[in-house]
């Protein structure tokens, strides 16, 4: 099991309000699946992700990634745990302005300590598998959307994560990008075997996934599996 | 981690490359400020030169003796007072402490000097022979005097450079030449090179030397037959300056007859204790130069914390996306602290040249003796490396301590 | 129109300020670091200043001191007493015929052992005229002067100052009335002048033993020419009195010493003016010096407000452009940010005077140095502060001016 929530809750306090984004969500999710979280605005969804990703931690429950109980890991710790095992998109993209593609798909290697050398060749190739080959040096401003979009996948997979959160990634794009980028989401899972789970409030793009999470209110209102699960191990790289 | 830091040192110049306008700014403040500290203690350094140049023409370890008021404490205008030292007291001081290189003693009094029409009130200084060893004088021409000019209280003198430009006109040969001390005609044997100011200020080089015992059969008369104004001594090294005060205090006392309750009724003072009251002015002030000086580079460094600041704002999402992508706090500071370096670093080596410009300008144009020592230019170095890191420390832990996901979201 | 529009730009102002306060108060922060140390600067050196002018009046009221000697031009030399030229006449000549001349002092000094009971202490035995309490404006602390009734008769009296009292007489003793030796005679202390201090130069001016002139030259001295003096010391009425009496002074020694046309003056005449102004121009120019650097400061703090008004206009470009869109001309763009600028710099510079008056007071207290702020001082700090402000706006707020509307309104 790669992923196992139990009786999540995060509980935030905005002055005397209380907030309470997430009351005891349970989700797993095993290895190689390909699941859309989907959910109204309000509903939770951010937060999960955020907790997913291991930006936040859970006020109260249990969320294991890899056999590995994340609550009351240091900061330090969730951030060796984000650069090794997840990788992120974003709906903006989120670019490191007037740096080169290949630079900006060699962020999470250089922060690992990976020679100069082996983070070229590896940023290199992962510009390739997205099909960026050729446009390394071009900064964010030179590509379209959807290149952009490309660079950040790059980023997100070059350091061979066993997981790819995927936050509305197609949000900013036009559909035939928006077709692209899931286009290659699905091969990275299908090819791969990586997990990825992606949210996203259109039905379209959810329909990439092989199974469906709706949240509500804090909690899975619906969890089914709309396409067979791919039984392939995952590479990693 | 050298790759990191390697490519970190490459990010911050480039992102200053950036904003060059901004970073040049910024760079500009610590110039200033570091070419003024360098400018200043430039300026404080010659003037310490300058006086440690002054006491080091009083000779090589030198030990002073003066006769002084039992009530005398510290340095007062009205010392030597009561007669106490004598001729004797330096010949025993020298058999007694094998410290002692040479002693020689001295005693002064202005007088008239003429040499044909010409006439001048100058100091007259009856020495022994041991006195202008201690002391180092040298000479221009001729030589100095004798045993036997002692022995003899021969009429001879040696004149200084001052004395030289008064009583004898420009080309005029003074060695041979006779003057008239007291009425009494004396012979010119030596003319002394020129020592300049004294520590205190005064023109050492208005002075006549004489045998002590001239002066003191013929020229100033005496009470005392034997009593002297000052006794002189000298030691080999340096670290053997305090021993040899100590042997001095003990023999004198002993040679004075007094009581243990009784207080020296002299005064023992060394070239270092003269050395350290003049340099400690100069020191003093250096030091306030330097505190000055040094402000313009606290505002300099206050103007790299602003900026960065602005920078911490201005990338608040990049910081959320190298959180999110597996950046520790640490990596985040180092980022920004190595900013803060970069500049302050740039700007130092910048003011460092422009110090040393602006103090061989100073030089050159109002004359100050400054001088810049390596280690000057070390500690602006460090100075500057340390003022970005302390004002970089601020916005760099700012900069750390954001939530990611608060970053990623921030527009 | 204009009024109200500053008054609005300056009410602008302080919202922008207030929205980015950190950086606004840095800045602050800057100018009044840069401030306080001028100010201090400034109290400390007019501090310093006063406490010299004091000491050069401690020398006498208005006083002229003519000393034997040939003239060097423009040396301070240790010995200029040469020849000796300079007798008890000249200084009476002097005085019945230069009317602007109040009193005259003439003097001889010699350093010598002077014993009191089982103490004993050397110091400068001073002969001089009656006169001479009045030109070099020494105060009695108790008992009297000699009068010229004692000088004419020679007598052994003695007037002593602080430091000697200090040294050879006993807490509790009164000296008046009290025997010194000096050479073997003894002299009656009639009087004790109040305490003077340091010379300009440094020297205990309180170290010294006033007694008759006439008893000097013939029982304790001993001159070798009768009525020839060290040095003579004159007065005049009004300060500005000094300088035409020099020029008298100067002719009728040379008509008394009978030197010709072409031979330079036996005689140096120097005036209390010229001591200010060696002692007054050393301290100022160092006061000036360390000004200078302390402004540096200032320069400094200006560039930092330059940098972060930069800053700002590249935020605002938009905002620029808006403005210039909805009919903002030029020239109110420019206000705005100067407006910005030197409310920036005003508030350091005022927060800068407070504390450097603060700082001033502290070393005072502590260190125990004399510091004066003048009204000038602030003043001065105070505008100081807003021309930078100005200058270092005027870059920035042009730039600002000269955005290109479209430009500015499409900026990312």
């Amino acid at each position: 099991m790669l992923i196992e929530c139990q009786d999540l809750w995060k509980i935030y306090r905005l002055g005397d309000v209380e907030v309470q984004a997430l009351r005891g969500l349970n989700l797993s999710i095993e290895q190689g699946e390909f699941v859309a979280i989907m959910g109204a605005s309000g509903s939770g969804k951010s937060t999960l992700m955020n907790i997913l990703g291991c930006l936040d931690q859970p006020t109260r429950g249990r969320y294991s990634l890899n056999g590995i109980d994340v609550a009351g890991l240091r900061s330090d710790q969730l951030a060796e745990i984000r650069n090794r095992q997840i990788g992120f998109v974003f709906q903006s993209f989120n670019l490191i302005p007037r740096t080169s593609a290949l630079e900006n798909a060699q962020l999470p290697l250089f922060y690992r300590g990976v020679s100069l050398r082996e983070q070229r060749a590896m940023a290199t190739s992962a510009l390739s598998r997205v099909g960026l080959q050729g446009r390394e040096g071009h900064y964010p401003t030179q590509l379209s959307g959807g290149q952009q979009q490309r660079v950040a996948i790059a980023r997100a997979l070059v350091a061979g994560p066993s997981l790819l959160l995927a936050d509305e990634p197609t949000g900013n794009l036009d559909t035939e990008s928006s077709r692209e980028i899931m286009a290659i989401l699905d091969a990275l899972n299908k090819e791969q075997g990586m997990t990825v789970i992606l949210v996203t409030h259109e039905t379209d793009i959810a329909a990439y996934a092989k199974r469906e999470v709706v949240i509500k209110d804090g909690r899975v209102q619906s969890d089914r599996q709309t396409q067979p699960v791919a039984r392939l191990s995952p590479s990693g790289a | 981690m050298p790759a990191f830091i390697l490519l970190t040192v490459w990010t911050a110049v480039r992102i200053l490359g950036r904003n060059r306008l901004r970073a040049g700014l910024t760079m500009l403040g610590i110039v200033i400020g570091v070419g003024a500290v360098i400018a200043m203690v430039s300026i404080g350094e010659g003037a310490k030169a300058a006086v440690a140049q002054r006491v080091a023409t009083m000779g090589t370890n030198v030990i002073m003796v003066l006769p002084g008021s039992m009530t005398s404490s510290g340095v007062r205008g009205g010392h030597g007072g009561a007669v106490t030292l004598t001729m004797s007291d330096g010949i025993d001081l020298k058999k007694r402490i094998p410290l002692l290189r040479d002693t020689g003693w001295g005693k002064r009094d202005v007088m008239q000097i003429v040499n044909g029409n010409k006439n001048w009130n100058g100091t007259v200084n009856g020495v022994s022979p041991g006195y202008l060893t201690i002391r180092d004088w040298s000479f221009t021409s001729g030589g100095p005097f004798t045993q036997q000019d002692m022995d003899t209280a021969a009429c001879v003198a040696l004149l200084g450079q001052t004395i030289v430009e008064n009583l004898f006109d420009a080309g005029e040969e003074p060695v041979g030449a006779v003057i008239r001390i007291k009425n009494m005609p004396f012979r010119v044997i030596g003319v002394l090179a020129p020592k300049g100011q004294s520590a205190q200020g005064s023109d050492q080089d208005d002075i006549i030397f004489i045998p002590f015992t001239t002066a003191e059969r013929k020229v100033f008369g005496t009470q005392f037959l034997g009593s002297v104004g000052a006794l002189f001594a000298s030691t080999e090294r340096t670290d053997d300056l305090a021993p040899a005060v100590e042997q001095i205090r003990e023999v004198l006392r002993q040679r004075h007859r007094l009581q243990p309750d009784q207080d020296d009724d002299f005064i023992i003072r060394t070239q270092v204790d003269i050395g350290k009251v003049q340099e400690g002015t100069s020191e003093t002030m250096t030091v306030m130069l330097f505190t000055i000086a040094s402000i313009s580079l606290l505002v300099g460094g206050i103007g790299i914390m602003n900026i960065l600041l602005v920078s911490v704002t201005e990338r608040t999402r990049e910081i959320g996306v190298r959180m999110a992508v597996g950046a520790k706090r640490g990596h985040i500071m180092v980022q920004f602290l190595i900013e803060a370096m970069t500049i302050s670093l740039v700007g130092g080596c910048l003011g460092i040249v422009f110090g040393v410009l602006g103090a061989r300008v100073m030089t050159v144009i109002a004359g100050w003796p400054t001088i810049i020592s390596s280690d000057t230019v070390a500690a602006a170095f460090v100075f500057s490396l340390a003022v970005g890191l302390f004002f970089g420390l601020y916005p760099a832990n700012k900069a750390a301590r954001l939530n990611p996901i608060d970053a990623l979201r921030y527009e | 129109m204009m009024g109200w529009f500053v008054l609005k730009s300056f009410g602008g102002a302080l919202i922008t300020l207030n929205r980015n306060r950190m950086r606004a108060g840095i800045s602050i922060l800057g100018i009044m670091i840069s401030v306080t140390a001028v100010v201090l600067v400034a109290s400390v050196g007019a501090g310093g200043q006063r406490e010299i002018e004091r000491q050069v009046a401690t020398m006498g009221n208005h006083a002229i001191v003519v000393m034997p000697g040939f003239q060097h031009v423009g040396a301070v030399r240790t010995s200029q007493a040469s020849a000796v030229t300079l007798t008890i006449r000249d200084a009476s000549e002097i005085y019945s015929r230069v009317p602007a001349i109040r009193e005259v002092c003439w003097g001889r000094r010699d350093p010598m052992q002077v014993i009191h009971g089982h103490l004993n202490w050397h110091l400068p035995v001073v002969g001089v005229n009656p006169g001479c309490f009045a030109v070099r404006g020494w105060e009695l602390a108790d008992g009297e002067y000699f009068s010229q009734v004692e000088m004419d008769k020679g007598s052994a009296v003695a007037v002593i100052g602080q430091t000697v009292v200090e040294r050879l007489f006993d807490e509790g003793e009164n000296p008046v009335g009290s025997t010194l030796i000096i050479k073997r005679i003894p002299f009656l202390v009639i009087g004790v002048l109040q305490a003077k201090g340091a010379a300009p130069a440094g020297s205990d001016q309180d170290d010294i033993v006033f007694i008759p002139f006439s008893t000097a030259q013939r029982k304790v001295h001993g001159a070798k020419f009768i009525g020839s003096v060290e040095a003579i010391s004159l007065s005049t009425f009004e300060r500005d009195d000094i300088l035409p009496s020099v020029d008298r002074i100067r002719q009728i020694l040379r008509e008394r010493h009978r030197l010709r046309d072409d031979q330079p003056d036996d005689f140096n005449i120097r005036t209390q003016l010229d001591l200010a102004s060696t002692y007054e121009g050393a301290s100022q120019t160092l006061g000036k010096f360390l000004l200078v650097i302390a402004s540096i400061s200032l320069l400094v703090g200006g560039i930092g407000i330059m940098n972060i008004l930069l800053v700002s206009v590249t935020e605002r470009t938009r905002e620029i452009g808006v403005r210039m869109a909805v009919g903002a001309k030029r020239g109110h763009i420019m206000v705005q940010f100067l407006i910005e600028a030197m409310t920036i710099s005003l508030v350091g510079g005022c927060l800068g005077i407070v504390f450097g008056v603060l700082g001033a007071r502290v070393m005072t207290v502590i260190a125990g140095w004399p510091t004066i702020i003048s009204s000038d001082t602030v003043a001065a700090a105070f505008v100081f502060s807003l021309a930078v402000g100005l200058f270092f706006g005027l870059y920035p707020a042009n730039k600002a001016a000269r955005l290109n509307p479209i430009d500015a309104l499409r900026y990312e």
